[in-house]
């Protein structure tokens, strides 16, 4: 058959490269669709976000904001980078290090009226531990310098 | 006194990995067979003095002595004797001191033990594994000294995460380490072959041994990190394809892709080229996991520092090794002859197909973990998360699966393509089948990538029994064995993910003590919660009884709060039964005295582990019926006194 010529190392390596592209470009074409793109509350304002779509939001939990619901399981906070801030709710276990006045990053995607519904919440592991994304991020001096970080 | 004794066998033993490089390089260039001589010594010398080093750090650490820096810093005196010892590979310097010290040991292993390979190849070897010893050692002795002293000594510690306070800690790392190294070895092999233009089968068996058994560790290492990510973070996730996972799972793959092609040319004489590839990429996939977790360019559980400098330095490391493997490759690549052909419908070339399957899975999860950075680099900070992972590379590791069902029933060389369809018939009609109860009991309620997966895990466990029979059991090769575990481990740990993402119960609920809630078929009673403590953390424990059937048992769910440093976490209570575990995390305490709870059953999860072991233990056997002979040599070799 085919494979068996003087050129089989040839159709090989032809072989090899083909897949090593194809999974660039499978990756790329996934990449395009399911990349969650990091927001903090003022690029939400300023950008606008389209509902049900797939982000993270991170930011500091504002002190007083936070509400415990009725069934005990769902709670209300809202997020704040100094500059704007989005009203958010999560339903779970909250981490253990997720308090106001504390810094987050919730994964999930805004409602029609403007909420954030967080699927997941990530929260400060322990003290030496930031979520990568609130970095250079300050609370009490709201500075926000998430971008043109070089 | 240790501390100091510790740096000074380390630079010992830097100096020799030097001395070994130059008698290597030498000795092969000059053909001087009395330079030569002294390599393997020097091996085992500086293997001895890496490891008095190591051992030094582990005595600090049991000691609690604060005047080392290391030690104050991540250590705690009233911490138990067992994470004090784990605390000496759970930080940065000293989990790279483990690493050269694996090296070393390594190192003097091949030094020792190997002696079927050609003689100019074995010493191109170890001067190899030299080279790479020495930028680990620089990067320790220049950048990350273990043994720095704390001037005056602090009081206490600073203790060590409490997540990581846990017995999987003390084996996780280092046997993941191992596997990395045992594939640096397999690196080194592949440059003394390139080096010496003596790429062929001899050469393949000596690095298969290596190969497998650095396959078989961090296989081992991946799975036992996925139980403990599992039952210690308390979300019920096996598997989150974070950033540090992945930089254990894409050595994996490479290693998987390699011990198939190594065998291939073991065996057969062919793929000498791509295996020698695939031994620099598997490398570089180690040396990548190493960079991304111990620069911190990531955060979390896992990164224990952010320190641009060591970051570089291990970037400059990367560049080197993996650069110059990949320019010796192109010079020497047409030197390399080519090996034996094969035919389209043969077993080589299936194993072609599992290769290629492998290293386009590998591609996907490279790109989808270094995008954030990159992008990061640009300004955008984007995360690639599940949805991207699952997408791309279930359906890939599905085929693969298929693919793993007809190598093992096809001939070398060549077959017919109607005789192997004939030997797919019994996997074919299993996963009909499924196909057909599972569309019958659970259409639309499961998804596609579940339901094709238990359909493919059927296949396969049957497919993967198929070629033992027809043989005389007690009669059949360790080796086949293996093959067949490995593969059966495949199946059970397939459906053991397609059964917990398709069937997975979850409660999530307020309950007051005295309450109860039914689920699953479980009743799950909140009887009480109570303060407890331990040796050095406090916590609320819930008690709580599960019943199914008339029969119930107790479960304690408990929120720990740490003192040093102050932290706290959440350690799940977890019931296994034959057919599933239940899983009970408790909550914050609301204002009017209920507890949040969450409760999952997870219908055959302990399948993702038992297939994962299954899996190494393959490997185990598949070692020990290819090595027994040569072993069994050496013994008596060792006896008769020619050895060493």
């Amino acid at each position: 058959m085919a494979m068996k010529s003087k050129h089989q190392r040839l159709v090989l390596a032809i072989v090899a490269i083909v897949a090593v592209i194809g999974a660039g470009l499978l990756a790329a074409s996934a990449l395009k669709d399911e990349a969650a793109y990091f927001y903090a509350p003022n690029e939400v304002k300023v950008k606008g976000v389209e509902p049900g779509k797939a982000i993270r939001l991170g930011g500091m939990v504002v002190t007083g904001s936070l509400r415990k619901e009725a069934d005990g399981v769902t709670i209300a906070f809202d997020v704040t980078d100094g500059k704007a801030t989005v009203p958010a709710r999560f339903t779970g276990i909250a981490p253990d290090l997720f308090r106001e006045g504390s810094g987050v990053v919730a994964e999930g995607a805004f409602d029609k009226g403007g909420t954030f519904i967080a699927t997941n919440l990530l929260a400060k592991h322990d003290e030496r531990y930031m979520p990568r994304e609130l970095e250079g991020m300050d609370y009490n001096a709201a500075t926000h310098e998430m971008k043109a970080e070089k | 006194m240790i501390a100091e004794l510790g740096l000074a066998a380390l630079w010992l033993a830097a100096s020799l990995a030097l001395l070994q490089l130059a008698l290597a390089a030498f000795g092969l260039k000059q053909g001087r067979e009395d330079l030569l001589g002294g390599v393997r010594p020097v091996a085992v010398t500086q293997a001895l003095l890496v490891a008095l080093a190591f051992l030094c750090l582990v005595l600090l650490f049991l000691r609690s002595d604060m005047s080392v820096l290391l030690v104050a810093m991540n250590s705690h005196s009233a911490k138990p004797w067992l994470y004090k010892f784990a605390g000496t590979w759970g930080n940065h310097e000293g989990s790279m001191l483990l690493w050269v010290t694996v090296m070393g040991v390594a190192g003097a292993g091949v030094a020792l033990f190997e002696r079927t390979l050609r003689r100019d190849t074995h010493m191109a070897t170890l001067g190899a594994q030299a080279a790479i010893s020495l930028g680990f050692y620089a990067f320790l002795l220049f950048s990350s000294n273990p043994f720095a002293r704390l001037d005056p000594p602090a009081p206490d510690g600073q203790g060590l995460n409490p997540l990581l306070q846990d017995p999987g800690l003390a084996f996780h790392p280092p046997t993941l380490y191992l596997g990395y190294v045992g594939l640096s070895v397999a690196f080194s092999f592949a440059v003394g072959a390139l080096m010496t233009r003596n790429v062929d089968a001899a050469f393949a068996r000596a690095m298969r041994p290596w190969v497998l058994g650095a396959w078989v560790l961090l296989t081992l290492g991946i799975t036992a990190g996925s139980y403990w990510a599992y039952y210690e973070l308390g979300w019920g996730g096996w598997w989150f394809w974070d950033p540090v996972e992945n930089a254990s799972l894409m050595p994996w793959l490479a290693a998987t892709a390699l011990l198939h092609s190594v065998t291939v040319l073991a065996t057969r004489d062919a793929l000498r080229a791509w295996t020698v590839m695939l031994a620099v990429v598997a490398f570089s996939m180690s040396m990548v996991g190493t960079f991304l977790v111990r620069s911190g360019i990531l955060t979390s559980v896992h990164a224990f520092a952010v320190d641009p400098e060591r970051g570089s330095f291990i970037l400059a490391l990367l560049a080197i090794y993996i650069g110059g493997a990949l320019a010796l490759f192109g010079l020497r690549v047409g030197t390399v002859r080519e090996g034996e052909q094969f035919e389209m419908m043969s077993r080589e070339a299936l194993l072609v197909v599992n290769n290629l399957l492998l290293t386009v899975i590998l591609g996907v999860v490279l790109i989808g973990t270094l995008y954030p950075l990159m992008t990061e680099a640009f300004g955008h900070k984007v995360s690639v998360g599940p949805p991207y992972f699952d997408r791309i590379a279930g359906p890939l590791a599905l085929i693969l699966m298929l693919a793993m069902i007809v190598g093992p029933l096809t001939r070398w060389r060549r077959d017919r393509a109607g005789v192997v369809a004939g030997r797919l018939l019994w996997p074919a009609i299993v996963m009909l089948g499924l196909v057909a109860v599972l569309a019958v009991t659970a259409w639309g309620r499961i998804g596609v990538l579940p339901f094709l997966g238990l359909v493919v895990a059927g296949g396969v466990a049957l497919g993967s029994l198929i070629p033992l029979t027809k043989r005389n059991l007690r009669r059949t090769p360790l080796f086949i064995w293996g093959m067949v575990i490995a593969h059966l481990g495949c199946a059970v740990s397939l459906a053991g993910m397609a059964s917990e993402s398709a069937f997975n119960v979850e409660k999530l609920i307020a309950m007051a003590p005295g309450d109860s809630v039914e689920t699953a078929g479980w009743t799950v009673r909140f009887d009480r919660v109570a303060p407890i403590a331990g040796d050095n953390w406090t916590a609320m424990q819930a008690d709580v009884s599960a019943s199914r059937g008339g029969a119930t048992a107790r479960l304690r769910p408990q929120s720990r709060f740490f003192t040093s440093p102050p932290t706290t976490t959440t350690e799940s209570a977890i019931l296994t039964k034959w057919d599933g575990q239940l899983y009970v995390v408790l909550g914050d305490r609301l204002d009017d005295g209920r507890w949040q709870m969450r409760i999952w059953w997870k219908p055959f999860v302990t399948l993702i582990w038992l297939g994962g072991v299954l899996i190494a233990l393959g490997g185990v056997l598949a070692i020990i019926g290819r090595e027994r002979r040569g072993w069994a040599l050496k013994l008596r070799q060792i006896r008769a006194g020619e050895f060493g």
